[in-house]
């Protein structure tokens, strides 16, 4: 065995017996996950996102609704009573980069989709308090202005490197898509599709 | 979940784990020296630094030694007992779907004869007990607050559920129904087909009929343009109907607004009233009958006392 001398007095030797003992964890618990059946296929029904939905998921991220929601509800009874059904991994195929959060000032929104009409999500956007006078989330007047996302074409054509495989027929019709919508009807459209391919029990 | 697509990675996980468990084990032995009798003199390392610093080599302290095979004993441990390496279950059969399940279980068996007795009874009945009010005030808050509000009272373009006024009807099995399939209420937008001055004429009626301030000129012409764009759901006589979810234009509660310009702005645009589906959203929640049906009394309950 090599003694503690001799590892000390070399670095390379020292440097690779480190990264050996820390790629451990990750090689055992990261990289089987990428060649299980479960976390590779995706669940009954779901699709990639739409043109508007895509669009709609990146003003979620840009206003940093992650900060306050996850979209992850966990096998507890406590949960499933309140949002539905729990969140299993083909759920999240398409979603690049997963927005699971960790944090929830709000509630949680995996099942949020088909929850409230497009009026109610609109009304609670605008100003939450309108509809939940309870409410301490902030409102996001500013959303109601013509939708831009010029980008849209080449952000499906980027995900289909990673196989979301939207056709050349979606990937061409997705501006018009888009055309005199607002930013509230794609993170709305964004919304109302998010958790609807629940596994049914 | 163990669902590995091919065979050798319950072998790559188990044997990984193993021989890095087994395999500290052995270095960290190899690398221990003996503990010093007494009056021993630990090994001087024969190096020295800036002219006089010199290391000796004191074995590891003995409580250090034996948390870290505490440690690599609790791993084995584990792994025997809970899931881990590879396919192998454990010897306890643990999973967290099962906990999760024996959790639903354990809840269903202590509610389960609390609704049941609840499910006998109509909803009138149920509505009238306090106990069955309380759990109902819990879905409500759950479910429903959202949109009608933590008192019921609803807000712009979410019905007031206190005030005994019903868009589709407020006897019990009318409340489960539209609680159980949701409603999806439709005013097309009339705009165009009016044009702006049709629109304020007709809005102009639509005040009289509440006996609201407005124009007489303008309401005496928008009657025949009411005759003739809403009265098929409003009725000839604006009391509305409510199959079809069409409000009553003659009272006083106004679900989006009752001045002359927010009544310009539905008949311009129209409106899409939407309540969901509760019977999909509770889908997934133990007992769901049971709970539409305390809902369903909640709501009526709260329109009966007054």
């Amino acid at each position: 065995m090599i003694s503690h001398e001799t590892i000390e007095k070399n670095l390379g030797l020292l440097i690779v017996l480190t990264i050996l003992i820390v790629s451990v964890g990750g090689l055992v618990q990261i990289v089987p996950l990428f060649f299980q059946t479960s976390t590779t296929t995706a669940v009954a029904g779901l699709k990639p996102y739409t043109a508007l939905q895509l669009s709609g998921r990146d003003i979620y991220i840009r206003e940093g609704c992650v900060g306050c929601h996850s979209q992850m509800i966990r096998p507890f009874r406590a949960e499933t009573e309140r949002y539905g059904h729990y969140s299993v991994a083909g759920e999240f195929l398409y979603d690049r980069p997963f927005l699971w959060g960790s944090k929830r000032t709000g509630p949680d929104l995996h099942r949020v989709g088909g929850r409230y009409s497009d009026a109610w999500h609109v009304a609670h956007l605008m100003n939450p308090r309108d509809v939940v006078p309870e409410s301490n989330m902030p409102a996001y007047p500013w959303l109601d202005r013509p939708l831009e996302d010029a980008a849209i074409q080449k952000k499906m054509r980027m995900l289909n490197v990673v196989g979301h495989g939207y056709s050349e027929q979606e990937i061409s019709d997705a501006p018009a898509a888009l055309e005199s919508k607002t930013e509230l009807d794609a993170v709305v459209a964004y919304l109302q599709v998010l958790g609807t391919h629940a596994p049914k029990n | 979940m163990s669902d590995f697509t091919h065979g050798f990675w319950p072998l790559y996980i188990s044997v990984l784990t193993l021989v890095s468990i087994i395999g500290t084990w052995v270095f960290l032995k190899s690398q221990t020296t003996r503990k010093l009798a007494p009056g021993e003199k630990p090994e001087l390392i024969e190096h020295t630094w800036d002219g006089d610093l010199q290391d000796l080599n004191n074995p590891l302290p003995r409580w250090w030694l034996g948390l870290f095979y505490g440690t690599l004993v609790f791993a084995l441990a584990y792994l025997v007992l809970w899931p881990g390496l590879g396919n192998y279950a454990g010897v306890l059969k643990w999973t967290q779907i099962g906990e999760y399940e024996a959790e639903v279980q354990a809840a269903e068996a202590q509610f389960q004869p609390l609704y049941a007795g609840f499910m006998k009874q109509d909803i009138a009945t149920v509505a009238a007990d306090p106990n069955a009010r309380a759990i109902g005030k819990n879905l409500f808050l759950t479910y429903c607050s959202q949109c009608h509000g933590s008192d019921a009272a609803g807000s712009r373009g979410f019905p007031n559920l206190t005030d005994g006024d019903w868009l589709y009807g407020g006897d019990p099995d009318t409340i489960k129904a539209t609680l159980t399939d949701g409603r999806a209420g439709v005013m097309p937008a009339l705009g165009e087909a009016l044009g702006a001055q049709g629109t304020k004429e007709v809005a102009n009626y639509v005040l009289s009929l509440s006996g609201r301030k407005h124009d007489t000129a303008l309401a005496a012409t928008g009657k025949t343009k009411f005759a003739e764009n809403c009265a098929a759901c409003h009725m000839p006589d604006g009391t509305g109907m409510q199959a079809m979810g069409a409000p009553n234009l003659t009272d006083k509660v106004w679900l989006y607004g009752g001045s002359e310009a927010t009544i310009i702005e539905s008949i311009a645009k129209g409106r899409n009233g939407v309540m969901p589906a509760m019977a999909q959203t509770l889908g997934t929640t133990s007992n769901k009958d049971a709970k539409l049906h305390l809902l369903a009394a909640y709501v009526y309950g709260l329109s009966q006392k007054q």
